[in-house]
């Protein structure tokens, strides 16, 4: 007897019209400034953008708006004095009571206000979904204008495991209200560092 | 066998013309979003094309792509599943859990395993499924199916919704603030997000050339299982690869400014290799595709993403409701997807449109929908499948259109029945009075008029 495998592919092939090209993605992207776009869109979907200059500035921020919070901060160095986590945790549901967690991104895309997170910036995978409030740095240099761009940039990169992440989770499934905050972060804050 | 059609389930919907109403301006509105958000891209035409064509050149080399991701998913330690039909599928869901001694599972959305009934056949066999999308755990609680694929609980107003939850979940009878509600349902669905040992995903897209897939969703609830649990299951319509990763960029470019007019989905997650000391399972599913790609006038309908736009812009969805489509999927592509699948069951779907071709203009990949439900049609008739009236109408009608006599004689008893005996047109048994008056009838014929003013 012949495995499903083979029957779905047999069925396919028989099935399957002749073959048609690959088109190339030729897709001009519109002139915009890159960092107004970017902050404008994240605005626009609930996140929020606090432009700073250095490492200096995003600590003096934190002193004020993070005394009391769980602090988990994946892979930066210049913020490693705010953790109060001191291990990196084994399982990722030690993480369920994290407050705040500030991570890295790669890049952002100015187009709809995502920021690209690979795995080797997070403690775990889940972290910025079970944070209660996630906060991101970003070099605003480091933005594309839109998607096309994006993968460009990623390229044939290998990952575990990557994401686009754009704002704060949200619902509306009740009546169309949205909610901000359904299972994963309440709200989401990008320090946008202009070097 | 009479199966209760469209038409009949429609007619219990419209029962509450206020809903009917609601219903029709939320979804209107929905669409009218996906206009604001589409205005703003001068290469959205551009991207639909480019996007149909990829889809296109996947179909056309289905198997190769299939076997291209199988190979570069195992080599990323993805475990790589065949399903044929859903009996199958259900039944690799069943034996990895029972293989692990996991006898509950979290899910987030998956339009697949609604069209496989796999809740129904773990349910059965002993397993608990909490879906965790919060629209899908809304419907079912309510013991109903999704009656839309992007908002599952779109037919459903907010004070219904805190019916069930304080039958169910304990909130303060009375209370339908859709912030509250869905602060409980965060606070409920974290604590089964904790303590689950399995998550099934969905797969909005599958890469061939790296053997990663990608799910998206706004709240979080597909990475919160997955990330949580020691497997993951990812069930898979094959028709959701395609070729390189760059397309990603096309298509998550159209799928969320199609669905809700968002600029992307919060969370777009390219799952590549498991976690250490965990599974990636994903479980490839035919239940009819390579059928259907064997069709050549309906293979189209397999380029579709699971936007929702074509429900979202049609009249007669947004004035019946998902569940008078009594499939898994609503609305104008759910009606040209069905027949495939028992044309018997789904023969009256392809005639709930009114071909006004909306459906077609939105698509993000170019699907001619409303060209495939006239297509549908003809199938239907032809082999038998169309409801008696519509046969006995059609071939009075086609009788009357052969014979000139007969058809003048027609137009003139019409005319005079409507203008003195308009009871016999104005009654519940002609289905064009329904929700409408019969318009007013002309004193005469065009060719009548034509005759008498030729010379004139």
């Amino acid at each position: 007897m012949s495995t499903a495998r083979e029957r779905i592919l047999n069925a396919v092939r028989a099935n399957q019209p002749a073959s048609t090209p690959l088109p190339e993605i030729i897709i001009p992207a519109s002139e915009i400034d890159l960092s107004t776009k970017f902050t404008e869109t994240l605005n626009n979907i609930g996140g929020k953008v606090i432009a700073v200059n250095n490492y200096a500035d995003i600590l003096n921020y934190l002193e004020e708006a993070t005394a009391t919070r769980l602090l988990n901060i994946s892979s930066i160095p210049e913020l490693q004095q705010l953790r109060t986590l001191d291990h990196i945790p084994r399982m990722p549901h030690s993480l369920q009571d994290t407050e705040l967690a500030i991570i890295k991104a790669k890049f952002g895309v100015a187009e709809n206000g995502a920021v690209w997170i690979t795995e080797d910036l997070l403690d775990q995978r889940v972290l910025p979904f079970i944070c209660q409030h996630l906060m991101v740095v970003l070099d605003a240099s480091s933005i594309v204008a839109n998607m096309h761009q994006a993968y460009e940039k990623i390229g044939m990169e290998s990952y575990g495991y990557g994401a686009f992440i754009a704002g704060p989770s949200k619902t509306a499934d009740i009546e169309q209200s949205l909610v901000l905050g359904a299972h994963g972060s309440r709200s989401m804050t990008i320090f946008l560092i202009n070097a | 066998m009479h199966t209760i059609d469209h038409a009949e389930l429609a007619d219990v919907f419209n029962k509450d013309e206020a809903r009917v109403d609601w219903h029709d301006e939320t979804l209107w509105w929905i669409r009218q979003k996906r206009d604001k958000a589409v205005n703003q891209l001068p290469e959205w035409e551009l991207l639909r094309e480019t996007a149909s064509k990829i889809k296109e050149n996947v179909l056309s080399n289905l198997a190769g792509y299939l076997e291209e991701f199988e190979g570069n998913a195992q080599k990323n330690g993805i475990i790589v599943h065949w399903a044929a039909d859903a009996k199958e599928h259900n039944q690799i869901v069943l034996n990895l859990l029972k293989g692990k001694g996991i006898n509950k599972m979290v899910k987030s959305k998956s339009m697949l395993t609604e069209e496989c009934h796999l809740n129904e056949h773990l349910e059965h066999n002993g397993i608990e499924v909490i879906d965790s999308d919060l629209g899908e755990r809304i419907v079912q609680l309510a013991k109903e199916p999704p009656s839309h694929i992007v908002l599952p609980c779109i037919h459903k107003k907010k004070e219904e919704i805190g019916d069930l939850f304080h039958e169910y979940l304990g909130t303060p009878a009375g209370n339908a603030d859709p912030q509250f509600l869905t602060e409980t349902a965060r606070q409920h669905l974290r604590e089964v997000f904790l303590t689950r040992r399995a998550a099934l995903t969905g797969v909005n897209f599958a890469v061939a050339e790296t053997g990663e897939f990608v799910v998206c969703t706004n709240e979080g609830n597909a990475d919160m299982g997955a990330h949580l649990s020691e497997i993951h299951i990812a069930s898979m319509g094959m028709e959701k690869l395609i070729p390189k990763r760059e397309n990603l960029g096309v298509f998550l470019r159209l799928l969320t400014r199609s669905a809700t007019g968002q600029p992307i989905t919060t969370y777009s997650s390219h799952f590549s290799k498991p976690r250490s000391g965990t599974e990636i399972h994903v479980i490839i599913v035919d239940n009819g595709r390579s059928q259907q790609l064997g069709r050549p006038d309906f293979r189209n309908s397999l380029k579709c993403i699971r936007c929702g736009s074509c429900m979202n812009t049609c009249p007669v969805y947004r004035r019946s409701g998902g569940h008078s489509y009594h499939n898994a999927i609503a609305g104008p592509i759910g009606a040209i997807l069905a027949p495939n699948l028992d044309m018997e069951k789904y023969a009256d779907l392809p005639f709930a449109s009114t071909l006004c071709g909306s459906c077609s203009n939105v698509c993000p990949v170019k699907i001619d929908i409303h060209q495939q439900l006239y297509k549908w049609r003809q199938v239907i008739v032809q082999k038998g499948y169309a409801a008696t009236g519509k046969k006995a109408a059609m071939k009075m009608m086609s009788l009357t259109l052969a014979s000139p006599t007969a058809y003048h004689l027609g137009g003139k008893a019409g005319r005079f029945v409507m203008k003195y005996a308009p009871i016999a047109v104005n009654n519940k048994l002609n289905p064009w009075y329904k929700q409408r008056d019969m318009p007013e009838p002309p004193k005469e014929s065009f060719g009548e008029w034509y005759t008498k003013n030729r010379k004139a």
